[in-house]
C-alpha cells in the first residue's frame, strides 16, 4: 500500500500493520474523497462505519475483565500489554475503507474525527453505495451526514430511541415486555 | 468466454439510485398499486421487505426496507472476549459461515502478529472453498425454485449434504463449527477426510454439468433470466458490488487473485467473468465458481496429505488453548487454559481491516482494539448489504415477476445484511 500525496484536507498519515490511514479534516472529507476517487483511482467505497471512542483508555467501558470493579488492565499486566492506549482526538470517528479495483490494486482508510453533535458531509455524491452505510452509522451512532438524500433509521425500528452502538448505550437496554403487562 | 471490460475510465454515475422513485410524468398515479413484497415472503431469502409501486405489471417504484433480522452482533461482540467472540461472525452470514469466521480470526491474528502453521492455512483454504460450494448450492437450489425449476432444489441439496457431511467429519457439526481458532485449527484433520474430500472434488464438476444440463436448455429458465436485472460494470463499481455480482458485470476482480491471502497464490484456478450483467450471467458465474472451487479443494487435499503429522495450530500458549491431554498432567497448562477461557488474552492496541473473498464477495472485518481482552469495535463489511442496494438499479422497468428473479440473483443473506 502506498501513501497518497496531495490529498486535500489531510491532517495526518498513519502507517500501521501495513495499512495506510489518512486522517482528514471533517469539513473537507468530500473534497478528499473526490480526489482519492478521481486522481488516486480508489473507485470503490468498500465500507463506511462509525466508531465511538467514549471512555477509550478507562477501565470502566471495555477494558475491564469480569466486573467493572475487576482487575485494572491499565496497570502493568502479566502479558506485557499493560499500557494506557493513546488518546483519541474526539469522541467519534467515521471510517471509510477504499479499494482500488484495477490492475494495481490498493486499499486506503480515511478517518474523520467528530465531537458529539458535530455533523459531517455525506459522500453519497462520490460513491452512491455510501447511502445505506451512512444511514447505518446514523442509526447506530447518531452521526448526522449533511446532504444525505434520505437519512432515516435503517436497521432499528423507526421509533427507536437512542443509538445502540454508542458506548453509553447499555447492553440489555431494551425493555423486556411480559405478557401480563399488556 | 466473452471479452471482459476493464476498468479504464470508470465513470461513477451520480446519482445512482438505491431507491427507485416513482416518476409521475411517466405513470398515471391513479393506476399505481403499491404493494408490500415481504417481509414474510418465501422468495425474499429471509425477511426483506420491498415496497413496490406497480403500474400494471411493471415496477414503477421500489424501496427496500431492511433491519428485520438485526440482532446486534457487533454490539454483543464488544462485550465478549476475543476467544468467545469467534462464534458470532459465523451466524452473520449463515450460509458462508467459514468465511466470516476466517475473516475475524485473521483480523485478530494480524493484530497479534501471529503466524499460523502451513497446515492450518491450507485447511482453511480447503474449508473456505467447500463452504463456497455449499453456499452456491443453496443459492442455486432456492433461486431456481423461485423461478419454478423445482427439481433443481433436490439436486443441489443432494450435493450440499455431501459438503455438510465433510464439515461434520472434520468439525463435529454440520454448520457453525467454530473450527478456525486464533493461531490455526481446533483439531487435527481426521484421516478419512482426504479421501472423502477428494471424492467430492472429483464428483462436483460432473454434478455442475448435470445442473447446467437441467437449466441451460430449459426455455423457461432462459426466458426468465436472460437480459433480466441488468447491471453495468460502472454501476456495479459505483454501488460497491463485489464477488459474483461484479464478475457477472464484466469486471475481472477476485480478491483471491488480485490481493491473495492464505495460499491462493500457490493454487491454480480460473476466475469466471461474464459481461452482460444479467441474472443468467450471475448464474453462470456461480456455476463456474463451483467448478473452480472443486479444483482448489483437490489441490488443497494433495498438499494437506503431504503435511500429515505437521502441527495444526501455532505454539503460542498465551493465546492458544493447550492440548487437552496436557490438562491432566501439567499445572501450567491448566492455568493457561483457565485464563484464556475466563479472562481471554490481550490483543495489542490498533486497528486493522482484513478482507477475503466469501461466496458473496468481499467479506471484511474492521477490528479496533484498545489493548484489552475484548474488541473495542468490530465492523463486518457485508457483501449482501452492498448487493441489496443494487436492487433498485437492477429492476428499472422490470415486470413484477422478474423482481423475484432479480432479488434471488443478488444472493442476499438477510443475516449478513442486517447483522
Amino acid at each position: 500500500m502506498s501513501g497518497a500525496t496531495g490529498v486535500p484536507g489531510v491532517v495526518e498519515t498513519v502507517e500501521a500493520h501495513g495499512e495506510t490511514t489518512l486522517v482528514v479534516d471533517p469539513a473537507r472529507v468530500v473534497e478528499a474523497c473526490t480526489h482519492l476517487r478521481d486522481v488516486e483511482g480508489y473507485n470503490v467505497l468498500v465500507d463506511l462505519s462509525g466508531v465511538d471512542y467514549l471512555g477509550w483508555g478507562s477501565k470502566e467501558v471495555a477494558g475491564y475483565i469480569g466486573t467493572p470493579a475487576g482487575r485494572d488492565l491499565n496497570a502493568a499486566g502479566s502479558q506485557g500489554f499493560g499500557r494506557v492506549p493513546e488518546a483519541k482526538p474526539k469522541r467519534f470517528a467515521v471510517v471509510y475503507h477504499l479499494l482500488r479495483v484495477s490492475d494495481e490494486p490498493g486499499r486506503m482508510r480515511v478517518e474523520a474525527w467528530l465531537a458529539e453533535g458535530e455533523e459531517i458531509d455525506s459522500v453519497v455524491s462520490v460513491w452512491p453505495v455510501a447511502d445505506w452505510n451512512e444511514r447505518e452509522a446514523y442509526d447506530l451512532y447518531g452521526i448526522v451526514f449533511r446532504g444525505h438524500p434520505n437519512l432515516v433509521r435503517i436497521l432499528m425500528p423507526e421509533d427507536w430511541e437512542g443509538h445502540p452502538l454508542r458506548k453509553d448505550y447499555p447492553l440489555g437496554g431494551e425493555p423486556v415486555r411480559f405478557s401480563g403487562e399488556m | 468466454m466473452p471479452a471482459t471490460q476493464i476498468y479504464e475510465g470508470t465513470r461513477i454515475p451520480s446519482p445512482c439510485p438505491t431507491i427507485l422513485e416513482l416518476d409521475p410524468t411517466e405513470h398515471s398515479l391513479e393506476d399505481i398499486l403499491t404493494i408490500n413484497f415481504g417481509p414474510n415472503h418465501p422468495s425474499t431469502h429471509g425477511v426483506l421487505r420491498l415496497i413496490v409501486d406497480l403500474d400494471g405489471e411493471r415496477v414503477a417504484g421500489l424501496k427496500a426496507v431492511i433491519g428485520y433480522l438485526h440482532t446486534g452482533f457487533e454490539k454483543t461482540m464488544e462485550s465478549k472476549t476475543y476467544w468467545k467472540g469467534i462464534t458470532y461472525p459465523e451466524r452473520i452470514d449463515y450460509l458462508s459461515f467459514q468465511a466470516n469466521e476466517l475473516v475475524f480470526v485473521m483480523a485478530i491474528e494480524k493484530l497479534l502478529v501471529l503466524e499460523t502453521p502451513e497446515k492450518a492455512t491450507w485447511m482453511r483454504m480447503c474449508l473456505s472453498e467447500l463452504n463456497r460450494i455449499h453456499s452456491h448450492l443453496v443459492w442455486l437450489g432456492t433461486s431456481a425454485l423461485e423461478i419454478g425449476a423445482i427439481s433443481m432444489f433436490w439436486y443441489a441439496f443432494r450435493e450440499r449434504d455431501q459438503v455438510l457431511d465433510l464439515f461434520e467429519m472434520v468439525t463435529g457439526v454440520r454448520m457453525h463449527s467454530r473450527y478456525f481458532q486464533v493461531g490455526g485449527l481446533a483439531e487435527d484433520i481426521p484421516e478419512g477426510f482426504y479421501a472423502e474430500a477428494r471424492k467430492l472434488a472429483r464428483h462436483m464438476p460432473h454434478a455442475v454439468d448435470d445442473y447446467e444440463g437441467l437449466l441451460d436448455r430449459n426455455k423457461i429458465w432462459l426466458e426468465r433470466t436472460k437480459g433480466i436485472g441488468l447491471l453495468s460494470a460502472d454501476d456495479a463499481l459505483a454501488l460497491g458490488q463485489s464477488g459474483p455480482m461484479l464478475r457477472a458485470s464484466g469486471v475481472d476482480w477476485d480478491l483471491r487473485k488480485s490481493m491473495p491471502y492464505l495460499a491462493y497464490e500457490e493454487v491454480d484456478f480460473d476466475v469466471p467473468v461474464y459481461a452482460s450483467g444479467d441474472v443468467y450471467d450471475r448464474y453462470k458465474v456461480h456455476m463456474d465458481e463451483m467448478r473452480a472451487s472443486a479444483r482448489i479443494v483437490g489441490q488443497c487435499v494433495t498438499r494437506l496429505e503431504e503435511l500429515r503429522g505437521e502441527p495444526w495450530i501455532a505454539d503460542d500458549r498465551k493465546v492458544v488453548l493447550p492440548p487437552r491431554e496436557e490438562l491432566h498432567t501439567s499445572m501450567e497448562s491448566l492455568i493457561h487454559h483457565f485464563k484464556i477461557v475466563t479472562e481471554g488474552y490481550l490483543v495489542p492496541e490498533g486497528a486493522v481491516y482484513v478482507a477475503i473473498e466469501s461466496a458473496r464477495g468481499e467479506c471484511g472485518c474492521y477490528l479496533v482494539s484498545d489493548g484489552g481482552p475484548k474488541p473495542w469495535r468490530v465492523k463486518f463489511r457485508a457483501p449482501s448489504l452492498a448487493a441489496l442496494q443494487a436492487t433498485a438499479t437492477c429492476v428499472r422497468g422490470a415486470a413484477v415477476a422478474d423482481l423475484v428473479a432479480v432479488a434471488a440473483s443478488l444472493d442476499p443473506v438477510m443475516g449478513d445484511v442486517d447483522r
